[in-house]
């Protein structure tokens, strides 16, 4: 088994609110984080597959597949974006880095075909990261 | 593989020029703390027998003309296979975990053997 690693960067803006707390509540737990006009972040992304080495070819996976795929369900959505107004999946959900890490696995494990889906990556700051493996 | 099939698998890196890399090798072996020497492994050791076995082996060559991809394709993948069994067999002073490679910024693969599944996270 072979794990292959690719990452990209984008550039995004959120903020932390929960519509279900008072707004000191939201102050407190979220801090400067809550404001509503949002903050931004440079977010690297880094997406991990696994596989076996197929014997004709060399690859686990195609590269620029798994590249033209990132592009096409993450970046093209995330990327330059106010993630709470612009991306769907933030509308009911707060943008923490643990669930853009979940919600980059969720698109991307919908559409994957050549190899497996192992780990999704998400770097908030070169300090911060969270890590998702799906479920299972 | 036909001509067409070749340059629709591998695009540009079917160039028969052949193109360069910087690679970064990252070798991870695991064990117990030495008392005497508070180190898993001497890093020099390592160190060496990298440098001598993989280094001197892999830099600055042309891929394919090494008899270690006479019958494979020289891609990433299987130069990571060919590294960690380079160590495997030849580097007894640790265990050895995993071999990663990155050959680009973007570009990254690891291999931990048949049955190493469980240290990639």
């Amino acid at each position: 088994m072979v794990y292959l690693t690719r990452k990209a960067e984008f550039s995004a803006s959120h903020y932390y609110h929960n519509p279900e707390f008072t707004p000191e509540e939201n102050r407190r737990v979220f801090g400067k984080c809550n404001n509503p006009n949002g903050h931004g972040h440079n977010y690297t992304l880094e997406v991990t597959v696994k596989g076996e080495i197929d014997r004709r070819c060399g690859f686990v996976v195609d590269l620029k597949q798994l590249k033209d795929l990132m592009n096409r369900e993450i970046l093209d959505a995330m990327d330059h974006r106010f993630l709470n107004k612009e991306v769907p999946e933030f509308s009911t959900r707060i943008p923490t880095t643990e669930n853009l890490a979940i919600a980059i696995w969720q698109r991307l494990e919908r559409k994957l075909q050549a190899a497996q889906l192992h780990r999704v990556r998400v770097y908030e700051t070169p300090d911060l990261y969270a890590d998702y493996y799906g479920e299972a | 593989m036909s001509a067409e099939e070749n340059q629709r698998t591998y695009g540009k890196c079917n160039n028969p020029h052949g193109h360069g890399h910087n690679y970064t090798l990252a070798v991870t072996v695991s064990g117990q703390v030495d008392e005497p020497t508070g180190m898993v492994c001497n890093l020099a050791d390592l160190d060496a027998f990298v440098h001598e076995n993989i280094v001197g082996k892999f830099d600055h060559e042309n891929l394919n003309t090494l008899g270690q991809f006479a019958q494979s394709v020289p891609t990433t993948e299987n130069l990571c296979v060919a590294i960690y069994d380079i160590l495997q067999r030849g580097f007894t002073k640790a265990h050895l975990e995993k071999v990663r490679l990155d050959e680009t910024m973007m570009n990254s693969f690891e291999y931990a053997g048949e049955e190493g599944i469980s240290v990639i996270r």
